[in-house]
């Protein structure tokens, strides 16, 4: 720390003291002190038995089902999410507007909400389920659904992290390319696609991260079968439930170090956007 | 971690009408993938709700469980909401108009909350005040119980919710600069005159944005909730709680007139979130 005489030459406005002291206080009363909590009691569990209960059958088949599952949403939303932003900068179309404010929906809805939604329309005999389970396809109570309601609920980060960067690439930069005898394609995929990278990227983990730890919604439509539907929160929740706590402690330990990754990533991921910003 | 909740209002200047073939099936997709994703969920809800009519919705949400869900998720919001704006302009404040070692830090500390999955900030809130918990069994002996009682309720909330204000003021904030209270300053005003004054006026909009925002997640936060609340009817339970509630007791009317009141909550969000990103942009 600087002496106090630095800082006050430096700190012009008033208000250092008041802010940093009411903004310490709280993060540390509200965030730091619960974490710090749970942390302690995953290390008084000692390394073998935090091994034992992280690397347990039901845990790896909930962690494979938990992953795989937000793989897939943070696929389906790279694609739809990347549509989305393209079709909403680029064209003016009826009902552009409508659709936009729709992209919010997920952020919006409380996420039980959208649960009780898709188990309804997936049920046997629910608007979708009635077409899909005669083709064999069954998205109430399996993996399916999982994604489904992963999808939904993280949909809006890739469209939103995209559609202003696509707006401020100028548009001297495709004619330039159009000129020089560029194809369209060749435009997306070599000028425009390389300039919105960054965005996407930091769009998707954002997506991935937030469907690790959806909830509410999964619970709805999942049916929760040990080894085949219980995703990692699920699994927390039901040791809870059991009293079991030092699981529930080293579980939702293994849930932190996967969320502070991810930041970690978004953080390097948004870094070289502005990199990539500046250069351009 | 801007995920462009804060963008502006989009100009149409970029926008084209579609000539090809290619665009107008790209458009086709979004017509169909939008209807089939987006707004099915929202009119299953909404018809499903309003079924039997108006006055059979009414007495849904009027159930004594339902009632007190309601007015405990009403009375979370009026209790987070005004703790996490004061907490989310002093951050704002602190981080933009001061720079000190550490800042970089401390934002990235202010975000956590938000990479955090609800069940995970249930459980760290569980071993802090339950009777496994650092400081639950010492509160006991004093007589204090905050676990599985509203005070949790707040308490979760409120780590959930606390990024929300800061998030949509520091991008703004550092932008501004602090030309404008330096000016202020230098005029003879103090800190809160220049606050009120000169800073507010500025930030009002994204202040209310972010304002809107926290309240939204507070309402419908699920996960974190149904770790600490303990679900005790007519006690600890919030209105999200008594949908999954009603939905597993097999009372799905109840459950659809519950969740539509809180799906027509959402959609003034999004109406009130477009009025204000105008009003932002502009």
């Amino acid at each position: 720390m600087a002496t106090a005489g630095t800082i006050k030459r430096k700190h012009l406005l008033p208000g250092f003291n008041l802010t940093l002291g009411v903004t310490l206080s709280y993060l540390v009363l509200i965030v730091a002190l619960p974490l710090s909590a749970m942390l302690l009691k995953t290390a008084g569990l000692g390394w073998s038995e935090f091994w034992r209960i992280v690397s347990s059958p039901r845990a790896m088949s909930a962690y494979w089902i938990t992953f795989s599952s937000a793989g897939a949403a943070a696929i389906f939303n790279a694609f739809f999410g990347m549509l989305l932003a393209w079709v909403l900068v680029r064209y003016e179309f009826p009902g552009k507007r409508l659709i936009d404010a729709l992209v919010d929906l997920p952020f919006a809805l409380p996420t039980a909400v959208a649960g009780l939604a898709l188990v309804t329309l997936f049920a046997p005999l629910g608007w979708y389920g009635q077409f899909l389970e005669p083709l064999g396809i069954k998205v109430h109570f399996s993996q399916l659904g999982i994604i489904a309601a992963m999808a939904f609920t993280s949909l809006p980060f890739v469209v939103r992290t995209v559609q202003p960067v696509l707006e401020d690439i100028p548009g001297d930069v495709e004619e330039a390319a159009r000129t020089l005898g560029a194809t369209p394609r060749q435009v997306f995929w070599r000028v425009l696609f390389p300039l919105v990278l960054p965005a996407f990227t930091a769009g998707t983990t954002l997506c991935f991260a937030r469907a690790i730890g959806e909830f509410g919604a999964v619970v709805f439509i999942a049916g929760n079968l040990p080894g085949k539907t219980e995703i990692v929160s699920l699994l927390i929740f039901i040791r809870l439930d059991e009293h079991n706590y030092p699981a529930a402690a080293a579980l939702a330990t293994v849930l932190l170090a996967v969320a502070f990754l991810s930041l970690l990533l978004t953080n390097i991921l948004q870094a070289w956007q502005l990199r990539y910003a500046d250069k351009h | 971690m801007q995920t462009s909740t804060d963008r502006n209002v989009r100009g149409t200047s970029g926008a084209q009408k579609p000539r090809s073939a290619a665009a107008w099936s790209l458009i086709g997709l979004v017509y169909v993938l939008g209807a089939l994703v987006l707004a099915m969920p929202l009119v299953l809800i909404i018809a499903t709700g309003f079924r039997n009519g108006l006055a059979a919705w009414l007495a849904s949400n009027l159930e004594p469980d339902t009632l007190h869900a309601i007015w405990l998720t009403v009375l979370t919001a009026i209790v987070v909401v005004p703790i996490n704006i004061v907490f989310g302009v002093c951050a704002a404040w602190l981080v933009t108009r001061f720079r000190f070692p550490g800042r970089r830090l401390l934002m990235t500390f202010i975000d956590i909350p938000f990479s955090i999955s609800p069940i995970v900030a249930g459980v760290v809130y569980l071993f802090l005040y339950g009777a496994q918990g650092l400081f639950g069994p010492l509160l006991e002996s004093f007589g204090i119980k905050i676990m599985f009682t509203v005070w949790a309720i707040f308490l979760v909330s409120l780590f959930v919710t606390s990024p929300f204000v800061a998030r949509e003021l520091i991008p703004l904030m550092e932008q501004q600069g602090s030309e404008d209270e330096e000016a202020a300053l230098s005029l003879g005003a103090n800190g809160w005159q220049i606050f009120w004054n000169v800073t507010l006026p500025n930030i009002k909009w994204a202040l209310l944005y972010g304002a809107l925002l926290c309240t939204a997640r507070v309402i419908g936060e699920f996960g974190a909730v149904s770790v600490v609340s303990g679900a005790i009817r007519s006690k600890t339970m919030t209105l999200p709680l008594q949908i999954e509630l009603l939905f597993n007791d097999f009372n799905v009317a109840g459950a659809f007139a519950a969740a539509s009141t809180l799906t027509l909550l959402a959609v003034v969000t999004i109406v009130a979130k477009g009025l204000l990103e105008n009003k932002k942009g502009g």
